[in-house]
């Protein structure tokens, strides 16, 4: 669609959903200003005093009138509501199969990491008219990934994974900014979404450093860290085996079931005792303050890896 | 009586609805706290628990009769006032002070304790022994973060209790100068119901301090 | 004729101004009145500190790389602008200027129900201010008026705690406040003057005050926790401690957003008895207007979450926040076409207060409007953090209460001095006001939507053209804000005198003489007639 002059780019799949919303709330916005303005001057006009005696009739007010302008208000914002919840909703959940980019945002710049390995500063190559799923999170303050050419924003934590999701529609580089103030050089910290064709998206992700894949490198730390001492496939270590978890429902002791999202995951990293996967106990150390976000990231990306294979078949719970 | 008012039962009146309002001031404050407090003992029960065990629960609980009774004490002292007993006026008043001055005094010693024991977070948070054993299976840090909610919220109600003290004290004298009668105590009974906001205050936090995981 | 009865015209006739003299009588006054002008210039000092920062802001935004300070300098005053404008002008404005003067008058006392609790107040307020001040002179703070963490608790090195401290003090003023104008109104009316007799002036002040007494405290417990956490970094509200930075953004937020209503109610009960009196005619859905004061300050304790829509909360949360902002929206819309009737077949006149008024009417239905597309979920996550909500905001603080205020000085003025002010100058004030305010922000609306992010010291050069319109704009108000200044200091004493009621205005504080005498009243009046008894009523029609 053709930009209007004070309109930016529409270069995602949900850019003309919203730009449509936009422009209801401008039409309505539009349609009770000039309506307010032309009565009030049409009156002022119209009942201007005339002589300084003048005395009105005091009208006390009318039911029917106020009940109209209740119920029209509330219907029109009824509709606003539901639309625009709709609309939300559907953009909130990142589709099956969206490719993975993890940000971590720290002050003042934007660390990608494809899954690949591939590593940007400030920018993100991504492929056009595919669904890309952020994970983010941020080293030290909270920041805001936003792009305004997509209509998507997301505030980016420290202590926990956000995430956003967008399809790209367009070839282009667009704006990334961040959106929320974060100290000194806040507007400083911007970058760029470069949108590619796929294959020559592929050209660039192949070209470059050749880097491990984020996984390989997690599995890297995942062995390091002494991690698959205790948590074998087999399950029959110290720990729950890892195979088939991500994404999947866990029961705990207590009786509680979680799921294992990004989320949990890093939880049961970082505050291994808070949730307790029933037939264990609770002897997993903490690796809080041992491995960077970089790290973790490269770990999830593993976790989410093994997520996807087959679980060994259930054993009876060891002690 | 102010100019500002008609009457003796306006002012009366007004000075109730203030004072009632200002308690409802005080509710909101202290909820905000009670609410942090409530979504991290949610988040770290554990931690909650272990920290609360370290608090001597016999201090709390005779810190708790000694608040009520200076309650009651308060509750006579204005009926000493309502009556036009001046001297049982002043006498409960300073009972009253006298509780409220034994329970700073072992909330001092409390605090004097945590010092003791390496617990107070940010300026001496060095668990040992045995507090080491309490706090470290919920986490040393969810417990740093017990310890805050234990000084702010107990450090807050102790300013109000001093302020309480201060009060007290205006009122003794005022008493002693014979500012009260059986038509005018509402001094008294604003004071009154300002203590025993206080007292009420300290009914929540010493369930929700020092009685947490149960172990009476 | 006897000369020992007849008094020189000379001497002004006994009031509240001259019934004593000395800075005594004014720092330790006991008079609703005089502490009314106290704050009237406090405020007007914060005012123009506030009004200040943001000439340099406007300044150094009209080049892309920043034109006038470092970033960090630039991050001091959008802070501090924020800070001062909200506290020290915003929040005590109307109510601690025209309630603490009009209140008792209204209700036909002789003061506030508390008035030593009243000068307290004032001095709680200046306590606050001084701790602000200070902030600024020993460096600044530079975390936003918001104070999100963790960057405000954990990694900000500027007088975050002095600044804390100064807006946890000045709260108790507007705590203490409240609570005196709702005693008086509860409980100080005069005989035969019903709930539903009062001025709609008493309403929004009732429904202010509610907010004031039950929000502020959440706001002192907040910043008493923030300040603890960057003394002494426990983690409450950092994570890598186990705190949550969202809880701060929660309890914050439950005062702030409250707080805004606190800032347009007394602008829009102005607003009801300017256009009663300019009209000649009673406010149309008269008990309509006095309930959405009311249902405005209930339900505008239950919608903080708008403020937090791209925070990463559940999308329930979304969905529950984002239909209680809408439904707050519908009774201001209410009250907008009830004072758009009233000027049906009124009787108007175009007087500076009216003109105020008006243009408040106006400016506050097209922020309030913008409001929707903040409350509608899918077009907050586009516009959230963008100059947008800067526009939008500012629409109504600036276009509306500030306005609402200004009307409000204007209407009172001969009451509050004595005098009159020229009527064409505070014309054309007012609608050069009217002018710069919208060449100042509606730039910004477009600007927000094209993606500009608020709180940038520096900006893509593809924003400058609307960033200079903005600041052009902006110097044309800051001339419109000036004028009243001016001659309204210049009428406190070559004005003419004003009469009791230069206006003919119904309601009890124009009964009694221009300045009122200190008691307000000789007598007590007696109150027989309906609000805004203007002219012959029609019919109840509720």
């Amino acid at each position: 669609m053709q930009s209007l002059p004070f309109q930016p780019e529409q270069a995602s799949s949900i850019a003309g959903s919203v730009d449509q919303l936009y422009f209801f709330l401008t039409a309505i916005t539009l349609f009770f200003t000039v309506l307010i303005f032309s009565i009030i001057l049409y009156f002022m006009i119209k009942y201007r005093r005339r002589s300084p005696d003048e005395r009105p009739r005091a009208i006390d007010g009318s039911l029917p009138l106020e009940v109209l302008w209740t119920a029209i208000p509330t219907l029109i914002v009824a509709v606003i509501f539901v639309w625009s919840s709709l609309l939300y909703f559907r953009n909130s959940e990142a589709p099956k199969g969206s490719m993975e980019i993890f940000v971590t945002g720290k002050q003042w710049m934007w660390k990608v990491e494809h899954p690949e390995g591939q590593r940007e500063i400030n920018e993100v190559h991504v492929p056009l008219g595919r669904p890309v799923k952020l994970t983010m999170t941020s080293e030290d303050v909270i920041h805001d990934f936003f792009v305004p050419a997509f209509r998507v924003k997301k505030d980016v934590l420290p202590g926990r994974y956000t995430s956003l999701w967008f399809t790209a529609t367009k070839v282009g580089t667009f704006h990334l900014f961040c959106a929320q103030y974060c100290g000194a050089f806040h507007a400083g910290m911007i970058g760029s979404i470069i949108v590619q064709e796929p294959d020559e998206y592929e050209r660039w992700l192949a070209g470059g450093a050749p880097g491990e894949s984020m996984e390989a490198a997690g599995a890297k730390v995942f062995q390091a860290s002494g991690c698959s001492t205790c948590h074998t496939p087999d399950g029959a270590g110290l720990g729950p085996s890892l195979l088939g978890v991500y994404g999947n429902p866990v029961k705990l002791v207590g009786g509680e079931t979680v799921m294992a999202d990004d989320a949990y995951m890093r939880e049961s990293i970082l505050l291994p005792k808070a949730k307790i996967v029933l037939g264990y106990t609770p002897i997993m150390p903490s690796f809080q303050g041992q491995l960077t976000e970089e790290q973790l990231n490269n770990v999830l990306a593993y976790l989410r890896a093994l997520g996807k294979s087959q679980p060994k078949p259930k054993e009876e719970g060891k002690q | 009586m102010a100019h500002q008012f008609e009457d003796l039962d306006q002012q009366h009146e007004a000075d109730t609805l203030g004072i009632w309002l200002f308690l409802v001031t005080e509710i909101m404050f202290f909820g905000g706290v009670f609410a942090a407090y409530a979504i991290y003992r949610w988040l770290y029960f554990a931690a909650f628990a272990g920290g609360s065990h370290i608090l001597d629960i016999k201090l709390g609980a005779a810190n708790t009769i000694v608040l009520l009774g200076s309650s009651l004490t308060m509750v006579l002292a204005v009926r000493s006032a309502q009556v036009g007993n001046r001297r049982a006026l002043i006498l409960f008043l300073v009972a009253t002070m006298i509780l409220g001055g034994v329970f700073l005094g072992v909330k001092a010693y409390e605090y004097n304790q945590k010092f003791v024991e390496h617990v107070v977070p940010s300026l001496d948070w060095a668990p040992e022994g045995e507090a080491l054993k309490l706090l470290a299976p919920g986490g040393l840090d969810h417990a740093q973060l017990y310890f805050f909610f234990y000084f702010a919220m107990t450090g807050l109600h102790a300013i109000h209790m001093i302020i309480g003290m201060g009060l007290l004290l205006w009122l003794v004298l005022r008493a002693r100068k014979d500012d009260f009668t059986p038509h005018y105590f509402a001094p008294v009974e604003v004071v009154g119901l300002y203590w025993h906001f206080v007292d009420i205050v300290w009914i929540f936090l010493f369930p929700l301090l020092y009685l947490i995981g149960g172990r009476y | 004729m006897s000369t020992a009865t007849l008094e020189p015209r000379v001497h002004a006739p006994r009031n509240y101004l001259n019934a004593d003299y000395g800075w005594k009588s004014w720092l330790f006054t006991l008079d609703h009145k005089r502490i009314a002008l106290l704050y009237m210039v406090s405020v007007s000092f914060f005012f123009i500190v506030g009004g200040s920062f943001a000439v340099l802001m406007r300044i150094h935004l009209t080049e892309p790389q920043g034109a006038l300070v470092q970033p960090e300098t630039y991050n001091k005053l959008f802070t501090l602008h924020g800070v001062v404008m909200i506290f020290f002008f915003l929040i005590p404005s109307i109510p601690a200027v025209l309630g603490n003067f009009l209140v008792p008058l209204m209700v036909g006392a002789r003061d506030l129900a508390f008035p030593k609790l009243n000068l307290l107040s004032w001095y709680i307020y200046i306590v606050g201010g001084l701790f602000t001040l200070y902030s600024a002179i020993a460096g600044g703070v530079d975390t936003g008026w918001t104070f999100y963490t963790p960057y405000s608790s954990t990694y900000s090195n500027t007088q975050v705690t002095a600044v804390a401290i100064g807006v946890f003090i000045t709260g108790f003023s507007s705590i203490l406040t409240g609570l005196n104008f709702i005693v008086t109104i509860h409980k100080m009316r005069a005989p035969g003057l019903t709930w539903f007799r009062m001025p709609l002036f008493l309403w929004a002040m009732y429904a202010t005050s509610i907010i004031m007494v039950l929000g502020t405290p959440v706001l002192a417990i907040t910043l008493f926790l923030l300040a603890l956490e960057h003394l002494f970094h426990v983690g409450i509200f950092s994570p890598a401690l186990g705190g949550d930075p969202l809880l701060f953004q929660h309890l914050f937020w439950f005062y702030s957003h409250p707080a805004v209503y606190i800032m347009i109610l007394p602008a829009m009960g102005v607003v009801s008895e300017i256009i009663a009196c300019f009209s000649r005619k009673r406010i149309f859905g008269y008990k309509i207007v006095a309930f959405s004061s009311v249902a405005i300050a209930v339900l505008g304790f239950l919608v903080w979450g708008h403020h937090m829509f791209v925070t990463g909360q559940s999308v329930y949360a979304g969905l529950i926040f984002s239909m209680l902002s809408f439904l707050v929206a519908i009774p201001s819309a209410i009250k907008v076409f009830n004072w758009t009737s009233t000027l049906y077949k009124g009787s108007i006149s175009y007087e500076a207060p009216m003109l105020y008024a008006l243009g408040f009417i106006g400016l506050f239905t097209m922020g309030g409007l913008t409001g929707l597309f903040l409350a509608s979920l899918a077009t907050d996550v586009h516009l959230n953090g963008t100059y947008f909500i800067v526009a939008h905001f500012h629409y109504i603080m600036v276009g509306g209460a500030v306005m609402g205020y200004l009307g409000g000085i204007h209407f009172w003025w001969p009451k509050i001095s004595g005098r009159l002010y020229p009527n064409l100058w505070a014309g054309i004030a007012a609608v050069i006001i009217f002018i710069g305010f919208n060449l100042t922000f509606f730039p910004q609306f477009i600007l927000g939507y094209l993606g500009m992010p608020r709180r940038y010291a520096f900006y893509p050069a593809e924003f400058q053209v609307l960033n200079v319109m903005s600041s052009a704009g902006a110097t044309v108000l800051g001339v419109g804000y000036l004028i009243p200044l001016v001659y309204l200091i210049w009428s406190m004493r070559y004005g003419p005198i004003a009469d009791a009621n230069p206006w003919g205005a119904t309601g009890l504080e124009w009964t009694t003489s221009s300045p009122p005498p200190t008691e307000n009243f000789a007598e007590i009046p007696v109150v027989t007639e309906e609000a805004y008894a203007y002219g012959p009523v029609e019919g109840i029609g509720d």
